[in-house]
């Protein structure tokens, strides 16, 4: 099993953020079905949260000190089930077995099959919600620890996203990250024409978030905002991720249709040389 | 004083032969539980005067969270705090918080099987004079249906007050529905509470009335007219309807070949719904159903309802008589 290594090294995190986007690739076409882009648009962020920004211990998923990191976008399951396996969690191979039937690889993380998953999600719009009751709790405890919730641009048009953004806002839940990845795109097209949902940063700021806005691929600009996100005190902070949805391969990046699509063995190939996975 | 304090705060009140609101039971149980346990947090939205969580808020304001009129938010808040170690018990009117935030309940609360005790006031048609909108009779069937959530209709105060206590020594999901209306005691000082056993008073040879919630004060006043007819007719607290006890079912249905459920609620899947189910593949007998027949309630005074709705002992009593002369 890989041993988790962490570090703020940004050479290090982009080639661990190559190395989760090849895994993605070939757990989706092995799995034949899957969202593809929505895993791709985010792997950056996952990849700065998981190998440098929080505190956690694979060989003990429920240390109490832990940071929490909640998927309220909970189809990019595999890029979860990627970073929760590159460092550590559970073996690598397990990544092949991905909505197949009995695999703890659930179509949408579930909690109660697999560790490292903090809560099941999947209908969209739920994980700010809890991700603020994780918050009120740790503050009663008085702990350190801070929680880290995931959200699609498609997925904060449900009106619940709101209702929570407004709680952490009323409560100043200053031990809560959220990130927004803002990928343009939802399954029926662009998230312009399906549902105006901009502008995002306006609508977080009227709900009392200190507000970052970064280029979601830039490994720099995202461990930036995380380590400045902490030191935000008094209110809740959202970082507001511009990504590419299908980001790192070409003839995925901008399309909606790859949304819910899982790569071919001919496509997987061609991505795979993209991500300077040659011969293997 | 300090000794007189810590024996007002050691004793706990006991609704054991008392008429009160379950609701009211509800709130003066939560503040003693808050006194016992500290990981216990209170949720509710907008409405803490009504389902009674205020006196909690005021014992153990930090401990308490007004989430504004956003149950959907409530809910997954709830399933948040559960995820931190404690135990909320998130509150509103039934069927806001069975209705409005049911996808919640299945998604963040059931699917994870979180610790969330879901207790909900303004149950049936005893809200009275608020009318449909606020009158849940399909709340038992939305929770029941759900995997993994335990469903508790307690019938008086006493019996509330220790299905609060039992309901937060558990670990899992917990639909709790209570009622606006004062209700007469009906079980006995000894009662023990046990998640999943129903309470006999009696089984009886020609039917027996399996009830719940309100309904089983209405089932015990049958009881005594058809006695007084020469029908002997036993009555069960069925406080739990999931996990239903089949045990005291199979007793009852033993028993008689008449069985009659009654409750506030549809008759679709409500507790006459869950019995009929059981019975049906297990042990067929006759089973009638008393509650509101696919319709929605209205305003008026509670006893009102109950007679226009057909939810009264004088109902119970014409189902039994009737089924039992063809």
């Amino acid at each position: 099993m890989a041993v988790l290594t962490q570090s703020r090294d940004i050479a290090f995190l982009k080639e661990q953020a190559r190395i989760v986007r090849v895994e993605i690739l070939k757990m989706l076409t092995q799995s034949g079905s899957g969202h593809t882009g929505g895993s791709l648009s985010a792997a950056d962020i996952a990849t700065a949260l998981y190998f440098y920004k929080m505190r956690h211990r694979p060989d003990n998923p429920k240390w109490e000190e832990r940071d929490r990191f909640i998927l309220s976008k909970g189809h990019a399951a595999p890029l979860l089930y990627t970073v929760l396996a590159l460092t550590g969690y559970f073996d690598k191979s397990l990544l092949g077995t991905l909505r197949k039937a009995g695999s703890p690889l659930q179509g949408h993380p579930s909690s109660k099959l697999l560790q490292g998953v903090e809560v099941s999600t999947g209908s969209l719009g739920q994980g700010l919600s809890i991700a603020n009751g994780m918050a009120l709790g740790l503050q009663l405890d008085n702990s350190a620890s801070r929680v880290y919730c995931l959200l699609g641009d498609g997925e904060i048009q449900e009106g619940q996203v709101w209702e929570a953004a407004m709680t952490a806002g009323h409560y100043a839940l200053d031990n809560i990250c959220a990130i927004v990845d803002l990928n343009e795109l939802q399954i029926d097209g662009r998230c312009e024409d399906v549902m105006k949902v901009m502008p995002v940063s306006a609508k977080w700021k009227a709900f009392n978030w200190h507000i970052f806005e970064i280029d979601g691929h830039n490994m720099e600009e995202i461990v930036n905002a995380l380590d400045e996100a902490e030191r935000i005190k008094g209110k809740p902070s959202v970082i507001l991720a511009n990504t590419i949805k299908g980001k790192g391969v070409s003839f995925f990046e901008g399309k909606a249709e790859y949304h819910g699509l899982a790569p071919t063995k001919e496509e997987l190939e061609k991505a795979l040389k993209e991500l300077g996975e040659d011969g293997k | 004083m300090g000794s007189r304090e810590e024996q007002s705060a050691d004793k706990t009140q006991s609704f054991a032969g008392q008429a009160v609101a379950t609701r009211d039971a509800y709130g003066a149980a939560l503040v003693e539980l808050g006194k016992r346990n500290e990981k216990v947090v209170v949720l509710d939205a907008d409405l803490s005067g009504s389902t009674k969580t205020a006196k909690f808020a005021k014992a153990f304001p930090e401990r308490f969270f007004n989430m504004g009129i956003s149950e959907q938010d409530m809910v997954g808040t709830a399933g948040g705090l559960s995820l931190a170690g404690k135990i909320p018990f998130a509150s509103t009117f039934a069927i806001f918080e069975t209705g409005r935030a049911w996808e919640q309940i299945r998604q963040t609360v059931c699917y994870s099987h979180l610790n969330v005790k879901l207790v909900a006031t303004h149950s049936g048609l005893t809200v009275g004079e608020d009318g449909a909108s606020h009158q849940a009779l399909e709340d038992v069937a939305l929770m029941r249906v759900l995997p993994g959530m335990t469903v508790i209709v307690p019938s008086d105060g006493f019996e509330t007050q220790q299905v609060i206590d039992a309901v937060a020594e558990y670990e899992g999901p917990v639909y709790v529905r209570l009622g606006r209306a004062k209700v007469p005691a009906v079980m006995p000082p000894d009662y023990k509470f046990q998640i999943g056993r129903a309470h006999i008073f009696n089984l009886g040879k020609d039917a027996n009335i399996i009830a719940d919630g309100i309904m089983v004060s209405a089932a015990l006043q049958a009881r005594e007219t058809l006695l007084k007819e020469g029908i002997d007719a036993g009555v069960i607290n069925m406080c739990t309807i999931k996990p239903l006890d089949t045990e005291t079912l199979l007793k009852a249905a033993n028993a008689s070949g008449l069985i009659v459920t009654a409750e506030e609620h549809s008759v679709i899947g409500g507790l006459g719904g869950a019995v009929a189910e059981y019975l049906s593949e297990n042990h067929p007998v006759v089973v009638k159903r008393i509650g509101t027949r696919d319709t929605f309630g209205g305003s008026g005074k509670p006893d009102e309802l109950l007679k226009i709705y057909g939810l009264t002992a004088d109902d119970i009593v014409k189902t039994i008589k009737s089924t039992l002369s063809r």
